[in-house]
């Protein structure tokens, strides 16, 4: 696991190990680089991304923090890695090059967050309709709706 | 030409619309659309207590609400440290696959409808019945049951409870082989669903695929054996396989899940050990509503937990479970209140349903009727 670390160490920006998982927190410039990294690793390969999704601390900084979880078919490991990111305009790399499974996915975040994935192929709102405003998972945002 | 398939249309099986560009009758593009159910359940969750989202993520999916049950029990079971005693366990394992053939027999039933084999909904919906009628024995409700709850399951089944699943299971095995006599042999099948919508193995890995959908592909992965949970190890059971990933091989797939479902629901009753149904923590668990009314612990902690609910330590968990779909995971996020944090739920039709444009572009359009069969989408789960 700690592979990535020595691949760049400025990467990774912190390690966590609580109740048997592991998150990894990854510098959001090298976000795909490390995907890709974990993806093609041979003793390990991390070939199937099971979800991402996002958690906002809101009114804390740096606000979002993205939530990829991967798992290894053949090795039966799973980890996860999260990006944080600052709360006006929150962008990050797209995984979909990495993972076609991340289209849906990063969508979903986009649509109920807010967040900018750069390269996504298709980045409309899934959930919500087109012509919606604001995005309801944030913590801001009223579980009543505007009304 | 561009054609709309739904939002409402029977074989999108709810409220799913396809936008299909089309050359003749041969696809040319094709993109799902989502969203027409989209409920907000996550947004909902963070409003909630812990207990009080459990009724919730019975209605993500209608046909396996136990299954989402379990997976948000064990979710926040785990980041409370609790220790389930064995016979909840064993319920829990003998429910869970009770939950998959009902959701396997609608899927049957309604994937062969779409393609013209009108008999075996009938046969299957007899036995569905069935399974409906042990809900509603153990858990008062026939489908959003709620049966499982943080740190054990709600009720001690009644009396003659596991002589009726032990007759069920009995039963059940030849019911599957009529099915297969009027499915697996027969020609007008197989020409619908053989070499129809299929995909590859690294396709539907790079995809997301889990499930039956990931297996009939030829990749032998499943969470129940290999990532256990709820006692799942104790359990004999074989993982099907098919390797063709057509519609076929998806079927059949589902059928053997069938029969390996139902044996170890027959291990489970054999089995079934003694002993408490809930946990030993009294500040997370009901109390029994005998000693509420004797001791006086017990109806103070009744009243805490309904009013205030319980504080989960800080942490976050990912707790995936086997649903009849494919993988089913609960994110859950604590901030040490009485209250998820954050609840997000992984869906495993979410992650299916991309592979649509992959299995049916360059193919006719009857196609996509038996690939949105094959691959078992309840859009209540997609859209949440």
């Amino acid at each position: 696991m700690e592979r990535l670390r020595s691949w760049s160490a400025a990467a990774v920006e912190g390690a966590k190990f609580d109740r048997d998982e592991i998150s990894i927190y990854i510098a959001r410039s090298s976000l795909r680089e490390a995907c890709a990294l974990l993806r093609d690793d041979a003793s390990c390969p991390f070939n199937f991304l099971s979800d991402v999704t996002c958690v906002d601390w809101h009114p804390r900084e740096p606000r979002f923090e993205v939530i990829y979880q991967l798992l290894s078919i053949p090795k039966k490991e799973r980890v996860r890695l999260k990006v944080r990111l600052s709360g006006d305009s929150p962008a990050v790399e797209s995984v979909t090059s990495v993972w076609p499974a991340a289209n849906f996915f990063e969508r979903e975040v986009f649509d109920l967050f807010g967040i900018r994935f750069t390269g996504h192929p298709y980045l409309r709102r899934i959930q919500m309709p087109e012509n919606w405003e604001g995005h309801p998972l944030r913590k801001d945002y009223p579980v009543e709706g505007y009304r | 030409m561009i054609l709309n398939m739904g939002p409402q249309h029977p074989s999108t099986h709810g409220v799913l619309r396809v936008i299909l560009e089309i050359d003749g009758e041969t696809i040319v593009r094709i993109m799902p659309d989502i969203g027409y159910l989209h409920t907000g359940i996550e947004k909902t969750c963070e409003a909630k207590f812990y207990q009080q989202v459990v009724p919730l993520t019975d209605r993500i999916d209608y046909l396996c609400p136990m299954t989402n049950n379990l997976c948000y029990a064990l979710a926040v079971e785990k980041l409370l440290g609790l220790e389930i005693p064995p016979k909840a366990q064993w319920l829990r394992v003998m429910m869970n696959e009770l939950t998959r053939i009902n959701s396997h027999l609608v899927w049957l039933g309604t994937h062969a409808l779409d393609i013209g084999a009108m008999t075996v909904f009938l046969y299957c919906f007899r036995e569905r019945e069935d399974i409906l009628r042990l809900f509603e024995a153990v858990s008062g409700q026939r489908m959003m049951t709620s049966y499982f709850r943080i740190g054990g399951v709600a009720l001690e089944p009644p009396l003659d409870f596991f002589d009726r699943v032990r007759e069920f299971a009995n039963r059940f095995p030849s019911k599957v082989d009529e099915y297969e006599n009027l499915l697996t042999g027969n020609p007008i099948w197989g020409m619908r669903t053989k070499g129809v919508a299929r995909i590859t193995a690294e396709d539907a890995i790079a995809l997301g695929a889990s499930g039956p959908t990931l297996r009939g592909s030829g990749v032998d992965f499943d969470l129940r054996r290999d990532l256990p949970y709820s006692g799942y190890e104790n359990f004999k059971f074989k993982v099907p396989v098919s390797q063709d990933g057509d519609v076929f091989a998806r079927y059949l797939c589902r059928v053997q899940e069938l029969r390996e479902s139902i044996a170890i629901v027959q291990q489970a009753v054999d089995g079934m050990p003694q002993g408490p149904i809930k946990a030993d923590a009294p500040k997370v668990v009901l109390p029994d509503r005998e000693k509420m009314k004797t001791q006086m612990e017990a109806l103070i902690y009744h009243f805490k937990i309904i009013t205030e609910g319980f504080a989960v330590p800080e942490g976050e968990v990912y707790q995936a479970v086997e649903s009849p779909r494919g993988e089913m995971g609960y994110y859950v996020v604590s901030d040490g209140t009485a209250k998820p944090y954050r609840v997000h739920m992984r869906s495993a039709c979410l992650a299916n349903l991309q592979l649509l444009p992959k299995m049916c572009e360059g193919r006719l359009i009857a196609d996509v009727v038996a690939a949105i069969g094959s691959i078992d989408i309840v859009l209540g789960e997609i859209d949440r």
